[in-house]
């Protein structure tokens, strides 16, 4: 049987090819959603001055937090994609 | 062709001049230039038929215009066909004798593969270059040196299983993308959501798109390297000359510039809904799968896996509405393409050997170009330009507008 199929590569293929072909995507889809909440979260807690000169209360610094570290997560989630993305063309070129 | 002379004075040896070539050296030289014309004209098809495979998905989500998608194929295939050149290998090897390969059989499975690629283009059927290639030369060593030149074993493990299974496999990805898509994307903008995974897809088709002209451009100068090699133009075992992959490049490019608008419209409107999570799933899957498989050196269909794809996209979500019967169409083209492609290729080589040498080549090569022509004048009457691709009237184009309204209406953060 293996003289007509190649398990070997099959299995790799299709294990490999669902963290690659599925898995990149989900991580990219990730990026958009965490960079999105973000955007909205930045945008809910624009800082307004108050009298004393501080910007906002505790809750919205911890917000503003918040917002940075889900921009910092997002930003993980491209980079590992064009990460890929840049092996995939080193693949390419080192295979010719 | 304007530039067969110039591509004549690369491979005649220096030491020969015209004048003094034997007569035979002539005859052979002009069946050689025919065999690499045609060699061309198969390229020259294989893009074209082929831009749906990278590019199909990416205009039906719109995340490339026609024209500017079928421009960035054309580009990154360009770029791949120079980028990979080891494995030039010929694509008969492996599957037939190589030994017992002449000048009329190459021709003979180059017509198969032509006809077949033009004939399914016509029809609006998304079906393998690769396949009728290899099916047309197989139908040409069949008739020319018996069933006992053809390496059975060989054609099952490496052409027939791959192609039954290659489907499957992205299928599975495409499906599993989609779904993890759908998913994670929820509670997003769906316009927020859109344009992020548009821009995503861009990239997966441009992977895609240069793994294609990696793969099929070294299909072409493998054969013509093969012609060389069998016209003793070049030592056996040599490696395509430069003129050669440039050659290819070119008509590879050139073809896919073309736009195969007619299976565009199949694979990107005809066969499921895409819509951007769909989009960016299927061309990742494509591109992970025919990288990986050209990788662990399984020989997969770019043609079967985007389609597959394409498939597994609409089985992943949830209201992916799938045409079954065009599937079903599409499939049944699948497995007629080997035969159908060797039975041309059986019946050219007949008829080539039959005139005999030169001329029989040569009223070959003014049959399919013939036969080019009226299919070119069939499909004018029913004319599909990248125009057709957009024109719903209740489809994605209102729904593009009133996202682009919406857009605008909401203030950007950030």
């Amino acid at each position: 049987m293996t003289s007509w199929i190649d398990l070997d590569a099959l299995w790799k293929i299709v294990v490999i090819g669902l963290l690659c072909g599925a898995g990149l995507p989900a991580v990219f889809t990730l990026g958009l959603r965490t960079l999105s909440r973000s955007e909205r979260r930045a945008a809910a807690v624009t800082p307004v001055p108050d009298a004393v000169g501080l910007t906002g209360g505790t809750s919205t610094r911890v917000q503003a937090a918040r917002a940075g570290a889900e921009m910092v997560v997002a930003g993980l989630c491209f980079a590992v994609v064009l990460a890929a993305i840049g092996w995939g063309v080193a693949f390419i070129v080192s295979h010719g | 062709m304007a530039s067969d002379g110039r591509r004549r004075g690369h491979w005649v040896r220096p030491s020969r001049s015209a004048s003094n070539a034997s007569y035979n050296g002539f005859v052979g030289d002009t069946a050689l230039v025919l065999v690499v014309v045609t060699a061309l004209a198969f390229d020259f098809t294989n893009g074209f038929h082929d831009t749906a495979n990278a590019m199909a998905a990416s205009i039906a989500t719109k995340a490339l215009r026609p024209k500017a998608a079928v421009a960035m194929a054309a580009s990154l295939n360009l770029v791949g066909a120079f980028l990979s050149l080891s494995v030039a290998a010929t694509i008969a090897s492996g599957l037939v004798n190589t030994h017992l390969i002449t000048l009329p059989v190459v021709f003979a499975g180059l017509a198969g593969g032509i006809a077949w690629n033009l004939a399914t283009w016509y029809l609006g059927i998304p079906s393998s270059s690769s396949h009728a290639l290899i099916g047309g030369v197989i139908g040409s060593t069949l008739a020319a040196a018996g069933t006992d030149a053809v390496k059975w074993h060989g054609l099952v493990q490496k052409v027939v299983i791959p192609a039954a299974l290659s489907p499957l496999i992205a299928v599975l990805i495409a499906a599993v993308g989609t779904f993890v898509i759908f998913r994670i994307s929820r509670g997003v903008r769906q316009e927020t959501r859109d344009r992020g995974l548009r821009l995503g897809q861009v990239g997966a088709a441009s992977m895609m798109s240069l793994a294609h002209g990696t793969n099929d451009a070294q299909k072409t100068m493998g054969i013509i390297t093969l012609a060389l090699i069998t016209n003793g133009s070049l030592a056996a075992g040599s490696k395509a000359p430069t003129w050669v992959i440039m050659a290819c490049a070119v008509a590879l490019a050139l073809g896919t510039s073309c736009g195969g608008w007619r299976i565009i419209r199949t694979l990107g409107k005809g066969l499921v809904t895409i819509e951007p999570p769909q989009g960016l799933a299927a061309d990742s899957s494509s591109a992970a799968t025919i990288l990986l498989s050209s990788h662990f050196g399984y020989s997969l269909s770019t043609t079967h896996v985007a389609s597959g794809s394409i498939l597994g996209s609409g089985l992943g979500s949830r209201d992916g509405r799938i045409r079954w019967d065009v599937a079903r169409r599409m499939v049944t083209a699948w497995l007629l393409t080997l035969p159908a492609a060797g039975l041309v290729g059986a019946g050219s080589y007949a008829a080539v050997h039959g005139i005999g040498g030169t001329a029989g080549v040569a009223v070959g090569f003014v049959v399919v170009v013939a036969g080019a022509g009226v299919l070119f004048g069939l499909s004018r009457r029913s004319p599909v330009s990248h125009r057709d691709l957009h024109e719903e009237p209740n489809g994605p184009a209102t729904a593009e507008t009133a996202a682009a309204r919406s857009v605008a209406e909401t203030p950007v953060a950030a």
